[in-house]
């Protein structure tokens, strides 16, 4: 029997928390979870599965503790700012196996605060044998997307006006959420006018770095119909991982090419069924690459599948009502607030910002350095 | 005379998997893997081929030529070593031998460096021990 369709997000919250100094990781966790369960109409008591990331090798042992949890399945997948998707996808299979009732995901950090330099930073955080191949040459995470960006022009003539034109539709969104962190709408002559980072992307073709955090419940379609709000039912889900492999990837094959075609099969959709996606928008060119990998349009047409208006608003395919990374918020690891995006908007509580009528959607969480090693998670979620 | 600067960057641990290439580099020469038993090339050394999962390994001398194959010219790193360097070139070079590897370009400005451009390797001692590939426009 399949698990698609037996499992829902049944309460969502998102920190509405842009810069928390006084706040530890752990406060945003744990006042995330009571947001996101309050929500749902649920409390502690109700969870028995617990899934997080980012709080360090044993950081799940400490965070339960301090949440006072005590589950009966647990999963700290990580794998970067996807985890969370990832997250949503193993519950949907725990829940339909029986193996947890009520799972609960949770996300904190206060990158911002703590002023640690996310993308330009140490370049590299572990020392495992690949880092010793490519640490002496100072990769920084902008420039591992950098390098896909740098290639992407080279092969299919993608320009950085192309990549701008995404910076500027989700300043354009973010507009529209009152609590995103950057508001003030630009153009595309903003973004080329912004100083380079790590050619040829510019510090607008980057994610703000910001505090926050966010969690979600899940439970089975049986369970959801007695709680508080409208079910959105996870209909498939597919993950999938890059790397240098043994010396010859290609820097084009983004692990969505693998991840998503699976996952719209196992829920059994089209690209042309969907009203909108939320796609991990940690640089410009990440939406690009991740859009054209999954199918949305031919190898190298990205650049001009995302101009002319296609994934603003209004558009064919919204991208990232909220304002995504690039405007609303980045604390490091955002795939929590693509699942929490993409069910608010199916729920239909979006205002100004929201899709109209949105049955199904698409969410698309990518975490690591996109041209060393990355992962990539692909989940379909519908209206009940 | 002023003092040599201490070098402040990430050094490469030599260990069972990799102690070949390093002490080649510190030669001034550049190898890469292949399986003695399905001839699968590879790079980053390792200890087993990924593809038959033989140990029978043999050490393959590259001529030391190859193209850019993706580079970023770097304007913000605010890690020790690197930062004193900006602006500086990390790039992925194919060698002829089919092999890719992570590199810096040096010996130009950053500005000149084209994906498609043909370099060739520099040997740099970074430590008694430790010499780094890095590459340059072929002449």
């Amino acid at each position: 029997m399949s698990i698609w369709g037996r499992t829902a997000v049944v309460g969502a919250y998102e920190h509405p928390t842009r810069f928390a100094p006084d706040k530890t990781a752990f406060q945003i966790h744990a006042e995330s979870a009571r947001g996101a369960l309050g929500d749902a109409g649920l409390g502690g008591k109700d969870v028995d599965g617990f899934f997080t990331s980012g709080v360090g090798p044993i950081g799940v042992l400490s965070l339960a503790g301090h949440l006072n949890l005590r589950p009966a399945y647990v999963d700290s997948q990580a794998i970067g700012g996807s985890s969370f998707v990832s997250h949503c996808f193993h519950a949907a299979a725990a829940i339909a196996a029986g193996l947890c009732n009520v799972a609960l995901v949770t996300y904190g950090s206060t990158a911002a605060s703590e002023r640690f330099a996310i993308g330009t930073g140490a370049g590299g955080f572990v020392l495992e044998p690949p880092d010793h191949f490519e640490a002496p040459f100072g990769p920084t995470i902008v420039g591992s997307y950098a390098l896909v960006a740098q290639r992407h022009m080279h092969e299919y003539g993608t320009t950085s006006e192309q990549l701008a034109e995404i910076a500027v539709t989700m300043r354009r969104h973010a507009g529209l959420n009152p609590e995103a962190k950057y508001r003030e709408p630009i153009t595309v002559e903003d973004v080329l006018a912004s100083r380079i980072i790590s050619s040829p992307l510019h510090l607008l073709d980057c994610c703000v770095i910001s505090d926050g955090g966010g969690a979600l419940v899940l439970t089975s379609v049986e369970r959801a119909r007695d709680l508080r709000r409208p079910p959105v039912v996870i209909l498939g889900a597919a993950e999938a991982l890059r790397h240098a492999e043994i010396g010859g990837r290609d820097l084009l094959d983004v692990a969505a090419r693998q991840s998503g075609p699976l996952a719209l099969e196992r829920a059994g959709v089209k690209h042309a069924d969907l009203d909108l996606a939320t796609v991990y928008d940690s640089y410009t060119i990440t939406v690009l690459t991740t859009l054209e990998a999954l199918g949305f349009c031919r190898p190298g047409e990205g650049g001009s599948f995302c101009a002319g208006g296609r994934i603003g608003l209004g558009g064919a395919l919204p991208v990232n009502p909220d304002g995504g990374g690039l405007s609303s918020n980045h604390p490091g690891m955002r795939g929590i607030f693509l699942v929490i995006e993409a069910t608010r908007q199916l729920r239909g509580e979006c205002g100004v910002r929201q899709v109209k009528d949105a049955k199904l959607a698409l969410v698309h969480g990518t975490g690591g350095m996109l041209g060393q090693r990355h992962s990539g998670v692909t989940m379909i979620l519908g209206r009940a | 005379m002023a003092e040599p600067k201490p070098y402040r960057k990430p050094l490469p641990r030599i260990d069972e998997e990799s102690r070949g290439y390093w002490e080649a580099l510190a030669r001034h020469e550049l190898y890469f893997q292949r399986c003695r038993d399905c001839g699968t090339k590879r790079f980053y050394p390792r200890a087993l081929c990924t593809s038959c999962l033989s140990s029978a390994t043999e050490w393959v001398r590259a001529r030391g030529r190859g193209t850019v194959y993706s580079f970023t010219v770097t304007y913000q790193n605010q890690a020790p070593g690197f930062r004193e360097e900006l602006p500086y070139v990390l790039a992925i070079v194919e060698l002829d031998e089919g092999v890719r590897m992570m590199t810096n370009v040096v010996g130009c400005a950053p500005d000149a460096v084209r994906v498609g451009m043909p370099v060739e390797v520099v040997f740099e001692d970074v430590t008694a021990e430790i010499t780094l590939a890095k590459f340059r426009p072929v002449s």
